[in-house]
């Protein structure tokens, strides 16, 4: 093989693997910075030798081998964790290895890296920043710039993170049965805030968000080849691919944000639907619905019709009655006001609103003056709803959703 | 690697049933049999617990615990597991954790 075509060969590997070959080292050595930094050493090494020397038959164990042998070097001289080599055991197999292999036969753990970076005894912010920078391979610039958070403060997340998982020993271990169940909310609760941070951002302007989306449903898949009995990850990877699909539409020439009444609907992304409904009944049958199944099974009744009056309401409010026994929360309660005013008319939608905003956790809430102003212009109260969208665009978190409730406003009132 | 559970009780807590004596020496039982202790007490009620602080020099000793809070540290174990999922699990079947709440904090090892 030529020089460049291995090079070529070698950076493929690496794009795919790295997350594969920084899974398997950390739950060996117990110690993400450590897999990290071996990782890239084995990588440096191979640019230099495979040109040379050829590509391996089975490269990611020829790197797996390379960065074990460096981490031991290290170990070896840092007099602190000669302590912990015995215990590290680097050279065995783990007791209970991934059950899933990879097609060249090395055990796939990132699902153990998923589940240690979200372990419930870390920091919910840290869980975020651990998944983002080990399992998806984010730098800390970018998962800085992503949440609008200082790096500084993401670096400290970290470092603070990493230190728990040490000196607390957090295990590297997926874990088993009744614990499984109980920890698989908070990981899907990671990759799905990956996701709403990507989505609720102005599409396709900045390409850091629209990475972040991508980097969701990559996860999901992951989640979905390695856990694929359990139907709330199936849930989970449908809805994000049911969102997404909206993507293209959800942003007007002049930038602003499109509502779902007016999207062109041709230019959702039909691949992705199609696949988003079959996870969504993967995700409903044989048992008890989750809520991310839910979520999702609404998603697909609005891709399935042909506009907003087409929509089936009357089932999307069946499901947000199921939605808000399962999930409880003020963004439910609003999205079934909506939904209740599509089925029953804007007037009793707007009463139900009314009521909903008599609670405190939802008065404050950011979109009551939006999902207001949508109501009473449905309901031809135009003056009233130049004066909510006034008041929505005033605390609207984007430019382009600021941009179109105006727009509204002055529709509204001319 | 060794963990100490820290079992904090509620004061004035009028609707709480607190665990009784038996399921504490259950538990006390069921840690043992595993062979996971390496100590464990419970500590005189607050009522005999006194208060020390050093302040420019002067030493204050006060009637009391050591915080006006709702909260009490009721005893504590010291457990050598292998991580701090196995921790957690003993912290949680610990009666106290239904009605206070356990702190599970791993031990520096100073040697």
């Amino acid at each position: 093989m030529s020089h460049g075509r291995v090079t070529g060969a070698v950076e493929e590997v690496f794009r795919e693997d790295r997350g594969r070959l920084v899974a398997i080292l950390a739950a060996r050595l117990g110690d993400l910075d450590l897999a990290e930094e071996v990782a890239s050493d084995a990588i440096e090494t191979a640019l230099r030798r495979w040109p040379v020397d050829g590509l391996p038959d089975r490269p990611l164990a020829w790197l797996v081998t390379t960065a074990k042998r460096r981490a031991i070097d290290r170990l070896r001289h840092d007099a602190v964790a000669q302590r912990h080599l015995a215990e590290l055991a680097v050279e065995a197999e783990p007791a209970a290895p991934a059950e899933v292999a990879g097609a060249d036969g090395l055990p796939d753990e990132r699902l153990t890296l998923i589940f240690t970076c979200c372990h419930p005894a870390l920091a919910p912010e840290a869980r975020l920043a651990l998944t983002l920078r080990h399992v998806a391979g984010l730098t800390t610039p970018e998962i800085a710039r992503a949440f609008l958070v200082p790096e500084p403060t993401v670096a400290q997340r970290l470092v603070r993170a990493k230190r728990k998982i040490r000196e607390s020993r957090i295990a590297f271990r997926v874990p088993e049965g009744a614990a499984l169940a109980d920890r698989l909310p908070d990981v899907l609760h990671v990759v799905y805030l990956v996701f709403a941070e990507g989505h609720t951002a102005s599409a396709g302007d900045d390409l850091v968000r629209a990475e972040l989306t991508a980097e969701a449903i990559r996860l999901a898949r992951i989640l979905r080849h390695l856990l694929p009995g359990q139907r709330e990850v199936a849930g989970l990877l449908a809805l994000l691919l049911l969102t997404g699909a909206r993507s293209a539409a959800r942003t007007g020439a002049d930038g602003a944000a499109v509502p779902l009444e007016e999207q062109d609907r041709t230019r959702w992304d039909a691949v992705a639907i199609a696949e988003g409904r079959d996870l969504v009944v993967t995700a409903l049958t044989g048992g008890d619905p989750g809520p991310y199944g839910v979520q999702a099974a609404i998603a697909a009744l609005h891709a399935e019709a042909p506009d907003l009056p087409g929509t089936d309401w009357p089932q999307i409010v069946a499901l947000y009655d199921v939605l808000r026994a399962l999930a409880p929360s003020p963004v439910v309660e609003l999205n079934r006001a909506v939904a209740v005013g599509m089925r029953d008319g804007p007037d009793v939608g707007l009463t139900l609103l009314d009521r909903l905003a008599g609670d405190a956790a939802l008065r404050a809430h950011p979109q009551v003056p939006a999902t207001r102003a949508e109501l009473l212009r449905r309901a031809g109260r135009t003056a009233e709803a130049a004066t909510a969208y006034r008041q929505a665009a005033d605390v609207a978190g984007t430019g382009p959703e600021r941009a179109y409730l105006s727009r509204r406003a002055a529709e509204c009132a001319p | 690697m060794k963990y100490m559970l820290l079992i904090i009780g509620l004061f004035d807590d009028p609707t709480a049933e607190p665990p009784t004596a038996e399921a504490f020496q259950e538990y006390q039982k069921a840690l043992h049999d595993a062979g996971v202790v390496v100590d464990g007490n419970p500590l005189g009620d607050i009522e005999t617990a006194t208060t020390v602080r050093v302040r420019e020099g002067r030493r204050l000793v006060t009637d009391g615990p050591y915080a006006e809070t709702r909260e009490f540290v009721g005893g504590y174990h010291v457990i050598d597991v292998p991580d701090l999922d196995t921790a957690l699990d003993w912290a949680a079947r610990n009666p106290g954790s239904r009605f206070g709440r356990v702190e599970v904090r791993p031990i520096v090892d100073m040697a």
